[in-house]
């Protein structure tokens, strides 16, 4: 009993006497493990992306993806395990799918953000239960209300953001999107950005190969949410590689 | 309903065993800050005319209203449920429903349920969308965004009145005389609608109310 938690960090249902509930904490340190996700938000829409951790060559290429639609407006990308990933995505599922079969439209992102934060939150608070390790962010873009983009950590609190980081390099990834113009920015130089983000963030040494994921929703798009077509990814990707031997060479002239 | 007493075969009076029908005129128009609509104001039990001041315009939500005509209790249960439903979303969201939701709503109410109702509905009313907006809700559950909308038995007599007299980008006072005298038309026509009008005026800032009276109701050549 003498070591970190010292026994109140065994399940979700107590606090410790300082005021902490552990099990929440380790969940966000999960988070904190996983690959870095990012989404931009931009003038005319908002745009994820993934560095998705390939710890083996033999994995098939598009696999274990980590950007899913929730519905056919909302994008969602996740960071932490995967597989608390998709019960949390199944649920935002369900819960836009209820909004539509009793209201008849879309459901805001609000509402999606506050029902499933709500969810989430529900399994921090019993001792029974285990907090996902898992943190969502979702994107919408619509004519009338425009982009719109929030994030829940595994304790259940949603923030709406401009720009978002999660996951191993988020420190660094913060400062690169703080230097961007963000609500002047289009998607397309948006993905481009992202992808550089992406890149620059990666960590060569601990994890040498990762798959780049990038997906939209906005203007661009008409309002659905889809996988960033292949030139345009490629385009992000050769623009994200440039800049990053750019900076390797700065480094090694030094 | 047929009732055997004494080997005398009674059959009970259609007022006593008919279902109440607004036999009805309605009708909503849109115009550039907002929406005006009316009705006759006549609730018949067959020929019988159960309530002459009936209230046909109903509020489902702050900006949102629609007229009924149908069954008086088909409606009424309709509307009661719109009402639920958009209280649910505004407790939600924080935000005022937005008219396109309160008429699919309507739809999906009708629809789903088209084989038990005889409903037809006009949903109106004012959103900071898309500003004023009328929506017309036929027998089986379709849904249609239109710039005025006529309804009810009534609403035949003056399909061709309307047509020749609305124009796009009417006034408020322009609109509530296209609607009071478009009304009076079917209600002299039609013998299941009569009474009095009632007529609405919706904007961004509420609702406003006006009554036009049996005896002052406007009249054309036959006086």
């Amino acid at each position: 009993m003498s070591s970190i938690g010292s026994g109140y960090d065994l399940s979700a249902g107590q606090f410790s006497p300082d005021g902490r509930v552990f099990q929440v904490e380790y969940a966000i340190k999960a988070v904190e493990n996983s690959g870095s996700v990012i989404a931009l938000r931009g003038k005319d829409g908002v745009v994820f992306g993934v560095e998705k951790i390939i710890t083996s060559k033999l994995y098939e290429e598009g696999s274990n993806r980590r950007v899913h639609s929730i519905d056919t407006h909302i994008g969602a990308a996740v960071a932490g395990l995967l597989s608390d990933a998709r019960a949390v995505i199944n649920r935002a599922r369900d819960e836009s799918a209820n909004y539509r079969d009793t209201y008849q439209v879309p459901i805001p992102l609000k509402s999606l953000t506050e029902r499933l934060g709500k969810y989430m939150h529900y399994f921090t608070v019993y001792g029974h239960l285990r907090p996902f390790g898992v943190s969502i962010l979702l994107g919408t873009w619509d004519e009338t209300n425009g982009p719109k983009l929030m994030e829940i950590d595994p304790s259940g609190t949603a923030r709406g953001f401009y720009g978002c980081a999660v996951g191993k390099g988020k420190q660094n990834a913060k400062t690169e999107i703080e230097k961007l113009d963000l609500s002047n920015m289009t998607c397309k130089e948006l993905v481009k950005e992202v992808a550089k983000v992406i890149y620059s963030v990666h960590d060569e040494v601990k994890d040498k190969h990762f798959e780049l994921e990038l997906s939209w929703i906005g203007k661009e798009t008409g309002g659905t949410h889809q996988i960033v077509p292949q030139d345009i990814f490629n385009e992000a990707k050769t623009y994200a590689e440039e800049a990053l031997n750019d900076s390797d060479d700065e480094d090694t002239d030094m | 309903m047929s009732l055997c007493q004494n080997d005398i075969a009674y059959d009970a009076p259609e007022w006593l065993t008919g279902e109440h029908m607004t036999g009805t005129t309605i009708m909503a128009v849109e115009f550039a800050d907002g929406v005006v609509f009316g009705a006759d104001s006549r609730t018949s039990t067959g020929t019988y005319v159960a309530n002459r001041v009936t209230d046909k315009l109903t509020q489902v939500s702050d900006k949102i209203y629609c007229c009924r005509s149908g069954s008086a209790a088909d409606t009424q249960a309709i509307a009661d449920y719109v009402k639920l439903y958009l209280d649910l979303q505004e407790n939600e969201t924080n935000e005022d429903p937005t008219v396109e939701v309160a008429s699919r709503v309507f739809q999906m109410l009708c629809y789903q349920n088209r084989d038990m109702l005889s409903a037809s509905i006009i949903c109106a009313g004012w959103d900071k969308n898309k500003g004023g907006q009328v929506y017309c809700l036929p027998l089986g559950g379709m849904c249609v965004r239109m710039p005025f909308a006529i309804g009810g038995s009534g609403s035949t007599y003056i399909y061709g009145h309307c047509d020749n007299t609305y124009k796009e980008g009417m006034t408020e006072e322009q609109c509530l005389k296209f609607v009071a005298d478009a009304v009076a038309l079917a209600m002299h026509r039609d013998g299941s609608s009569g009474g009095m009008i009632r007529l609405a005026v919706l904007t961004k800032d509420g609702c406003k109310r006006l009554n036009i009276p049996g005896n002052q109701l406007p009249t054309f050549w036959s006086k």
